[in-house]
C-alpha cells in the first residue's frame, strides 16, 4: 500500500504518517477469568491503518461510531499509547509520553475536538485560552503589545473580527460556530503542520458548518496546514477532503481521492454507506427494494471481531473466502491511488459487480 | 387532500411569564393530514421540539402555552381542543391518540426493568381490564412489527444495540394505534445505515397502520427524502411550508434556500457551498422584523422593520403552499383560511 500512496502526488512534502497503527484497549477480566484459562481479551479498536498526512491536503477519515475513527486521531496526537505499528513525524519514528516531549509533538501537531461546548473552559475568558496556547509554544512574544497582536492575529485568521469583541467574552457568550473557531485559533496558537479535526462540525447546527468547514480549507491552504478530518458524514468528506479513507470495525476498508470514492465506491461498505446517506434526489419514501435485504445487521463486537474481513458477516457479496482470509488492499484500476481491501477485486477481471 | 387529523391554530409558546418571557413558538398554525409524513425542521432554538411539546401538552415549567388552539379530530368522533382537556381525558389522549418518540429515544427505556415490561406497562395503563396474557400477546406482536424477533422481550435495554432501543421505542409509541405520532429527531443518535433501515421500517408501518407522522429533525436532506410536506422553522415561527419535493427543487424563503444549500451533496456536480453567514438568533432578543433579516442576504426595506406574514405566494403554484417572507408577500394569511 505504501508505494501506491508514493505514486500519488510525491511533490506533497509528508508531515505524519502511520504505519500498520494498531491499538487494543485491555477488557477489565473479572474475578472468574483469573482461574479460567482463557486469553487475555480486548478491544481491537484500530487494526494495522496505514494513513499519511500531506502538507496542504486533507484527508477525510469517514465510518460509523465505533468504528475506531476517533481512536486514531487520539493515536496521532500521542494522547494514547499505541499498541503496535509506528507513527512518523517527517520519517522519524516517535513515542512520546509526556513532559516537554509531549508539548514539542504538541507544537507540531495540535487536535480540534468535537464538542466546542466542552473543549472551552467555562471559567476563563477567549483571551485566557489563546494565551495559554501561545504561552506554552513560544509564540507569545516578550512584550505585552506582541502577545496582544498574536491575539488579534489568531481570532483574525478565525475570522471573528473585529477582535476586541470576542477577547474578553466567556465561551457561554459565544455560539457554537463562534467558539469552535476559538478552538480552532487555540489550536492555530502552536502553529502546528498538521491539525487532527475530530468531527469538527458535527456539533454545530447546519446552517454553519459550511462556514467553519470553508474556514479551515482556507487555513490549510493560506498555512499549508495537513489535516486529518474525520467524520461520519461521507458527503461532506467528498465536499472539503482530497482523500477519503473508509473504515469499518477498526480496519481501512477503501482509499483513494474523495471523488472515485465516493462517486465509484468499491468496497460493499462504502456502497452501503453511500447508499444510505439521505439523499433529497430520491424520491418520497419510494425505498429501493434491493436495499431491504443489503446490509442488514450492526458492526461487530470488536473484543471478539469476525475472522477474515470484518465485513462478510452483513456483505451481500460475501464468498467463503471471506470468512476465512483476512483481505489484503488491492489497487482499483478506475483512478489512481484508489484501494480497497476487499477479495472481490482479488481477480482483475472480477472489478466491479 | 386527506382530511385533518391534527390542527394547530396560533400556537404561542413562551418560556418563563411577564416581560422576561421567552417567545419560543409564536403564532404557528400547521394542518397534519391523516396518513402523511410531515417533516419540521429547523436549527436548534428554532422551537421546534418546543412546538411539539407544546401541541401534546407536555411542556415542563417554565414553558407555558400562551395562546392558540390544537384541534384534534378522532377518526370517528366531533374534533375538540387538546389545550381544553381536563387532566383525566388528557391522560387518556396522550398515547392512545397521539404518541411521540423522544428525542435521544434510546436513552428514554428505563435500564432496570425488561423491555417487556415496558411494553405491557402502557397497556396496564390504558387498559387495566385486558388480561396479562393478551398484553403480552400484543407485546410480542409489536416487536415483531418492528422487526425484532419476539423472544427478546426478556431483555434488558442494555442487551439490546442502540438501533434496537429505537426500535423497541418505537413500537412502544405504536402499540396503542395512535392517529398521530411525533419524532423527535428520531435518529439522530443513529449511524446512517440504521437510520436509513428504522425509517424505512417506518415508513412501510406507516402504509400499513395508516398514522400520520410529525417528523423533527434538523436534517433537512433527510426530510426531503422521507417526507410528504415540509414546513421550516426560524426563531419560532414558520417560514416556509411546502410538499418535500417543492420545497427541494423551488424553495422560496431565503432561509430555506440557505438551508438546503448548506448540505454537500453526494451526486452530481461538486459546487462551492457557503452556508449561511451569522449564528442562529438568540430566543432572548430577537431582531425586529422578520427575524431572519440579519442573516439573510436578500434583506431589503420592510423586513427590519415589519414581521412578514405566512401565507399564499404570488407564485403560480402558490396553491398547497406558503411563506413567510416580504419577498413573496402573501395574498392570502395562513391562519385567515
Amino acid at each position: 500500500m505504501t508505494s501506491l500512496q508514493d505514486a500519488k502526488a510525491p511533490a506533497n512534502e509528508v508531515v505524519l504518517e502511520a504505519i500498520g497503527l494498531t491499538k487494543h484497549f485491555p477488557v477489565r477480566r473479572r474475578l472468574r477469568d483469573l482461574f479460567s484459562s482463557s486469553e487475555k481479551k480486548a478491544v481491537h479498536a484500530v487494526d494495522d491503518v496505514h494513513l499519511t498526512l500531506r502538507r496542504g491536503k486533507v484527508v477525510a477519515l469517514v465510518g460509523e461510531s465505533g468504528s475506531g475513527k476517533s481512536t486514531v486521531a487520539r493515536l496521532l496526537a500521542q494522547l494514547y499509547p499505541r499498541t503496535d505499528g509506528d507513527i512518523q513525524l517527517h520519517g522519524e519514528s516517535t513515542r512520546v509520553k509526556g513532559g516537554s516531549a509531549f508539548r514539542g509533538y504538541a507544537a507540531r501537531v495540535q487536535m480540534i475536538f468535537q464538542d466546542p461546548f466542552a473543549s472551552l473552559n467555562p471559567v476563563h475568558t477567549i483571551r485566557y485560552h489563546l494565551t495559554r496556547a501561545l504561552q506554552i509554544h513560544g509564540h507569545a512574544g516578550r512584550t505585552e503589545a506582541d502577545l496582544e497582536a498574536a491575539l488579534t492575529d489568531l481570532l483574525g485568521r478565525v475570522s471573528l473580527t473585529p477582535p476586541e469583541r470576542y477577547l474578553d467574552k466567556f465561551p457561554h457568550e459565544l455560539s457554537g460556530g463562534q467558539r469552535q473557531r476559538v478552538a480552532i485559533a487555540r489550536a492555530l496558537g502552536a502553529r502546528p503542520e498538521a491539525l487532527l479535526a475530530d468531527e469538527p462540525v458535527s456539533m454545530l447546527d447546519v446552517s454553519i458548518r459550511l462556514g467553519v468547514l470553508n474556514l479551515l480549507r482556507d487555513l490549510k491552504e493560506r498555512l499549508n496546514l495537513a489535516i486529518l478530518y474525520i467524520t461520519h458524514d461521507i458527503a461532506s468528506a467528498r465536499y472539503f477532503a482530497d482523500e477519503t479513507m473508509v473504515m469499518y470495525a477498526g480496519r481501512m476498508v477503501e482509499g483513494g481521492d474523495s471523488e472515485t470514492v465516493t462517486q465509484t465506491p468499491a468496497h460493499p461498505y462504502t456502497r452501503l454507506l453511500i447508499a444510505s446517506a439521505p439523499d433529497p434526489d430520491r424520491l418520497t419514501g419510494d425505498l429501493d427494494p434491493t436495499e431491504e435485504d443489503r446490509g442488514n445487521g450492526e458492526p461487530p463486537s470488536l473484543i471478539d471481531p469476525p475472522s477474515g474481513c470484518r465485513f462478510h458477516p452483513r456483505c451481500p457479496a460475501a464468498m467463503p473466502r471471506c470468512s476465512t482470509d483476512l483481505p489484503v488492499p488491492l489497487t482499483i484500476g478506475d483512478a489512481p491511488g484508489h484501494w480497497a481491501a476487499c477479495w472481490l477485486y482479488d481477480v482483475p477481471e472480477g472489478a466491479g459487480k | 387532500m386527506a382530511e385533518p387529523v391534527l390542527e394547530i391554530r396560533n400556537l404561542n409558546v413562551d418560556y418563563g411569564l411577564g416581560d422576561k418571557a421567552v417567545h419560543a413558538v409564536r403564532d404557528v398554525n400547521l394542518t397534519l393530514h391523516r396518513g402523511e409524513v410531515l417533516g419540521l425542521a429547523g436549527e436548534s432554538g428554532s422551537g421546534k421540539s418546543t412546538l411539539a411539546y407544546g401541541l401534546t401538552r407536555l411542556l415542563a415549567p417554565p414553558g407555558v402555552i400562551t395562546g392558540g388552539e390544537v384541534v384534534y379530530h378522532p377518526s370517528s368522533a366531533a374534533a375538540y381542543d387538546v389545550l381544553g382537556l381536563s387532566d383525566q381525558q388528557l391522560r387518556a389522549w396522550r398515547w392512545a391518540e397521539t404518541a411521540i418518540v423522544f428525542q435521544g429515544a434510546m436513552n428514554s427505556l428505563n435500564p432496570v426493568h425488561k423491555i417487556s415490561t415496558q411494553l405491557t406497562d402502557v397497556l396496564k395503563a390504558h387498559d387495566p381490564k385486558m388480561s396479562e396474557h393478551s398484553r403480552n400477546a400484543r407485546a410480542r406482536e409489536m416487536l415483531k412489527l418492528v422487526g425484532i424477533s419476539a423472544d427478546r422481550m426478556g431483555a434488558y435495554p442494555h442487551q439490546l444495540s442502540g438501533g434496537m432501543r429505537q426500535r423497541v421505542m418505537i413500537g412502544m409509541a405504536l402499540i396503542l394505534q395512535p392517529q398521530v405520532v411525533i419524532m423527535d429527531e428520531p435518529t439522530t443518535a443513529l449511524d446512517v445505515v440504521m437510520q436509513r433501515q428504522i425509517l424505512g421500517q417506518l415508513i412501510e408501518l406507516r402504509e400499513r397502520l395508516g398514522f400520520s407522522v410529525i417528523f423533527i429533525t434538523h436534517d433537512l436532506s433527510l426530510l426531503v427524502e422521507f417526507s410528504n410536506r415540509i414546513a421550516i422553522m426560524y426563531g419560532g415561527r414558520i417560514v416556509e411550508e411546502a410538499p418535500a419535493a417543492t420545497i427541494y427543487r423551488d424553495a422560496l424563503h431565503p432561509y430555506s434556500k440557505g438551508l438546503l444549500s448548506s448540505f454537500p451533496a453526494l451526486r452530481g456536480p461538486k459546487r462551492e457551498l457557503a452556508g449561511i453567514p451569522g449564528s442562529p438568533p438568540d430566543l432572548a432578543g430577537m431582531p425586529t422584523g422578520c427575524s431572519f433579516h440579519p442573516r439573510c442576504p436578500k434583506a431589503f426595506e420592510p423586513c427590519s422593520t415589519a414581521i412578514p406574514v405566512l401565507g399564499r405566494p404570488d407564485t403560480p403554484d402558490g396553491a398547497g403552499r406558503s411563506v413567510a417572507c416580504w419577498l413573496h408577500p402573501a395574498e392570502q394569511p395562513v391562519s385567515a383560511v
